[in-house]
């Protein structure tokens, strides 16, 4: 998409083709040709694992929806939805595989996000000149996370219901706007058929505008080209690989492993990452015990609640997403890749740390007990040994870690960077020979 | 060394994650479930066909006296996997389903004159339903309408073991605790008696009341295989017979997945070695 196109046109047909519409010509130069650093590391293999785990979903999503009724009209059992679901898990051959595909679907894809994002910001890919394509990143996250929390709707379960409720009124903190927005989400007075109609139809619509986005999100990558464990722009042909083969063999081999992780949730823990009170048909008249969303949304869940204040908990819960969207002018450190960056790094490890910690907190009721065998005291509004208290800790780091990269901007100093991908890490005095094969290795 | 802190630091928040995961319920008590053996636990478990047969035999004559199984049709029973498989016939010929079906009069319309009639059941017909409806069934039940058992093994932390354990869990409630009238103590059965304990603040039994009194009885089901029927023995049979009801294509998930996982691994090897095979050439 960038830079000289070296296609070349061999039969009649595609030299035709090639001074009409010059597709295969964008294919050769964006997936064939397209030169590629040649020191990226497997955390890089993500970015086509996402792809085709918005494939997988696309695909299973549409066969889905040729059986799925989303009616919470009650019938005997349940209701049109989530007997339709049944009706798909028992009757349509081989339902079963296609909903555990798209349920646990929604889990890897997750999975896998996490795993792109968290490696963006530890080699600083969102830097100039990467800018838009992070924020364009951003917005497909944002874009998931509709997208699945209107999916987890559809089957009209307990927790589908509930779920439901909880998060439409989270818009109804919002002064002025709040009560009309949740009335427009409900498509009446309540969570009800309306709003299940609705989720259904956005739940169709979101994925496709999430390819749309993807397009932008590879055209805005093919721009700058791949950043690199090392951070440093590409230098010389020296520097790079042509996309095809070295990564289509690469990425394919991480997909496939990948599937492998895929494979023995759908065959063999369908429902490990789901909720058994989901099987119980939704009951307006019947709370469920605890409420939880899905593992993937538990850290911004803990955040909100960890907030006494309804309307401030919303704000930092969009916010704890927000954040990121500003992320290239919070870190303006020149060195993009942690691995010069010692003290950010550090801070970054605990920041993943963190991450997964305030999602065990989500998972937990506020006030459960940490240490069950700890009386604990008071302190404030709860106990210090609650569940509470620990989301607030660790919702502070959460903010406090983009605060601490603002600040280390400035103050850090980096180590030394290498010259260019080709080069060996240092100057200066010679390391043993070992030692810079390794450094060259971790590319 | 990165990568080993990185990954270190992630298995480490996961393995907290699922060791800490259980005391998610916390606000309700409920005693551990009681450790039972599967046919169809594991990988490469299987239904035990016989005990399926025995488990619907339960169901049918016990358990469908109050609750409904809507998800289900007497064809299913008759399944490739279910009790009455049998290896050829098709579910909706089957002579098993046909003969279980009839004995059951539905609600249908007589087309040639609008009328309302009943009529025994096919093959294709869902399960009958104790009560006409969900007022129906709390009107007969205290207040409680009895859940509907399609589902019930995945709908509950635990499943078959969460069954088989309430069914067999009854117990006289502890002394201090006021139990209402048409409730029964089960600790097995998820719940918060703590204001109905007048104990020790910190010994609250675990557990909960249920609106269901104890259903099983020894000798209750007379199984045509001769199995001696205590109530550990139709607990456990029941509860697998709502375990294939829950899943019926558990067995065949399973074999699919291996098979699929043999491929994945072949293909990956496969993958790798063209990997390495085309990186050999590049220094990196």
């Amino acid at each position: 998409m960038s830079g000289h196109s070296t296609y070349k046109p061999k039969t009649g047909f595609t030299r035709w083709l090639d001074s009409r519409l010059p597709i295969i010509r964008l294919g050769w130069d964006s997936f064939v040709d397209f030169p590629t650093p040649k020191n990226l590391n497997y955390w890089w293999t993500f970015g086509g694992i996402l792809a085709l785990c918005l494939g997988i979903q696309i695909a299973t999503g549409v066969v889905l929806a040729m059986h799925y009724v989303p009616s919470g009209l009650a019938a005997p059992g349940g209701s049109l939805a989530f007997n339709s679901v049944e009706h798909i898990m028992r009757d349509v051959n081989h339902g079963w595989m296609i909903r555990y595909i798209h349920a646990n679907g929604a889990s890897m894809f997750f999975l896998a996000v996490y795993i792109h994002m968290f490696r963006g910001i530890y080699y600083g890919s969102f830097k100039p000149p990467r800018e838009v394509l992070w924020i364009l990143g951003c917005i497909i996250y944002l874009l998931m996370m509709a997208t699945a929390f209107m999916g987890y709707v559809l089957p009209w379960g307990q927790m589908s219901y509930f779920g439901a409720v909880v998060i439409t009124n989270l818009f109804g903190a919002l002064p002025i706007v709040g009560k009309s927005i949740t009335t427009w989400l409900w498509g009446g007075f309540a969570v009800d058929n309306p709003t299940l109609n609705r989720f259904f139809s956005l739940h169709y619509l979101l994925p496709f505008m999430i390819a749309g986005v993807v397009v932008l999100h590879i055209w805005a990558l093919h721009v700058p080209g791949n950043n690199n464990p090392r951070g440093v722009e590409v230098k010389s042909k020296a520097d790079t690989v042509p996309f095809h083969p070295y990564y289509t063999v690469k990425d394919g081999f991480a997909m496939v492993v990948f599937l492998i992780l895929f494979a023995s949730f759908v065959f063999y823990m369908p429902d490990a990452l789901g909720h058994p009170d989901n099987y119980v048909p939704a009951n307006p008249l019947v709370t469920p015990a605890h409420i939880v969303p899905e593992w993937y949304f538990l850290p911004f869940y803990a955040i909100l609640r960890a907030v006494p204040d309804k309307l401030t908990g919303v704000l930092c819960m969009f916010g704890a997403v927000g954040v990121l969207f500003v992320l290239p002018w919070i870190d303006r450190s020149k060195t993009r890749s942690m691995r010069y960056r010692p003290t950010a790094r550090l801070f970054f490890l605990i920041f993943i740390v963190d991450c997964l910690l305030l999602g065990l907190c989500g998972s937990h009721e506020p006030d459960d007990k940490i240490f069950a065998n700890l009386a604990g005291f008071t302190f404030i509004d709860s106990n210090l040994n609650s569940y509470t208290w620990l989301s607030r800790i660790l919702g502070l780091y959460y903010f406090g870690f983009y605060v601490i990269l603002f600040f280390l901007s400035w103050t850090e100093k980096p180590l030394p960077v290498p010259e260019s991908i080709s080069e060996p890490v240092l100057k200066g005095p010679a390391l043993p020979k070992g030692a810079t094969a390794e450094a060259e290795k971790k590319g | 060394m990165l990568r080993k802190t990185t990954l270190i630091a992630a298995f480490v928040g996961l393995a907290l994650g699922a060791a800490l995961a259980p005391g998610a319920l916390a606000a309700t008590t409920q005693a551990p479930l009681k450790e039972v053996s599967w046919s169809f636990e594991g990988p490469f478990g299987k239904f035990d066909q016989a005990q399926l047969q025995r488990g619907y035999k339960v169901y049918h004559d016990v358990c469908s006296t109050c609750h409904s199984m809507n998800l289900l049709s007497y064809r299913n029973l008759a399944d490739k996997g279910g009790p009455f498989y049998k290896e050829g016939v098709n579910p909706n010929e089957s002579p098993y389903a046909k003969a279980i079906a009839k004995d059951f009069m539905v609600p249908d319309i007589d087309t040639d004159t609008g009328e309302a009639i009943t009529r025994p059941a096919t093959p294709s017909d869902h399960f009958k339903a104790p009560f006409a409806n969900e007022y129906a069934a709390k009107a007969a039940n205290g207040g409680s309408a009895p859940p509907d058992l399609s589902l019930m093994a995945k709908a509950r932390e635990g499943g078959p073991s969460y069954i088989y354990s309430v069914l067999t869990g009854f117990t006289a409630p502890p002394a201090g605790l006021t139990v209402a009238p048409g409730k029964y103590y089960n600790p097995y059965f998820a719940g918060d008696l703590t204001s109905f304990w007048n104990g020790a603040a910190n010994q609250v039994p675990p557990g909960g009341t249920i609106s269901m009194p104890p259903p099983l009885k020894p000798n209750l089901v007379a199984f045509d295989d001769g199995t001696k029927a205590t109530v550990s023995e139709e607990a456990w049979d029941v509860a697998a017979f709502l375990a294939w009801a829950a899943e019926p294509h558990q067995e065949e998930r399973k074999q699919t997945g291996f098979a699929v996982l043999i491929y994945l691994f072949i293909f990956a090897g496969v993958l790798y070695a063209s990997y390495r095979q085309i990186w050999s050439k590049i220094d990196h």
